[in-house]
């Protein structure tokens, strides 16, 4: 089947984040296809690479990463929900003169029109957090 | 079952937050405008404590928030004419139409099953 994750929560306030990453560890593992995560409202933190987490703790960040760059998964931040939080890439730090940029260089800052193109090209679609 | 081509679905949100205190109510009505401009068949449902983003004469601007009411009335632009308030809730908090700043159909217990039902996709936010 095809898939696709919502991401709604921050890694570490609640834990929304880290089962939506089992989730979709799991589906990776019984062979389903995820066609796009997207990270939507304060979920867009877990694409913060700038994160510097505990060594005793799990690096939800650094976990994402890994799965986004091994499956090749379209990942996707919600423009509206990643700016304003400050979760921004290159070209938005250049166009907004910002001294740097933080999202992970495997995901992408794209419209809600992403996440809508995803309800009709998905078999399912879930919403974690 | 796996989707060969895409197609129009029939989307249905319900949107079960107060207006504020949290992101959920503008999230939701943001996915609602960007649903209708991709053309699908948009459902939009107030249920639960959501029913409160409907109240006339809300006045936000003291906690640094924009006015949803305001940003309801896109919805009329973006031609969503399927606004639903759950009856049930309304009256649970002592609420009736006359307290609403738009116009909304009101749905029934049974009616709000069939919307839920006949839906492609459900989105609770």
């Amino acid at each position: 089947m095809k898939f696709t994750i919502v991401v709604h929560s921050a890694p570490y306030s609640s834990q929304g984040a880290h089962t939506a990453l089992k989730f979709c560890q799991s589906l990776i593992g019984e062979g389903h296809e995820i066609y796009r995560l997207f990270f939507f409202r304060a979920g867009v933190n877990n694409l913060n690479n700038l994160a510097v987490v505990a060594q005793d703790e799990l690096n939800i960040q650094l976990q994402w990463d890994g799965l986004i760059q091994e499956n090749n998964i379209d990942a996707i931040a919600c423009v509206t929900s990643a700016l304003k939080r400050g979760v921004i890439d290159e070209q938005e730090s250049q166009r907004y003169e910002k001294a740097s940029f933080n999202l992970t260089e495997n995901a992408t800052i794209a419209g809600l029109g992403q996440l809508v193109d995803a309800t009709l090209n998905s078999d399912r679609l879930l919403n974690f957090g | 079952m796996t989707l060969t081509e895409p197609k129009n679905k029939s989307l249905t949100f319900i949107s079960r937050h107060p207006p504020y205190g949290n992101d959920h109510a503008f999230a939701c009505l943001d996915l609602v405008l960007a649903s209708s401009v991709f053309e699908q068949d948009v459902n939009y449902l107030f249920m639960g404590d959501g029913v409160f983003q409907l109240l006339i004469d809300q006045q936000p601007d003291g906690i640094g928030s924009k006015n949803l009411v305001a940003s309801l009335a896109a919805l009329e632009l973006y031609g969503v004419s399927n606004v639903f308030v759950d009856a049930l809730s309304l009256q649970k908090r002592k609420l009736s139409v006359s307290d609403l700043a738009i116009q909304i159909k009101v749905l029934d217990a049974v009616q709000v099953e069939t919307l839920v039902n006949e839906a492609d996709l459900v989105f609770n936010l």
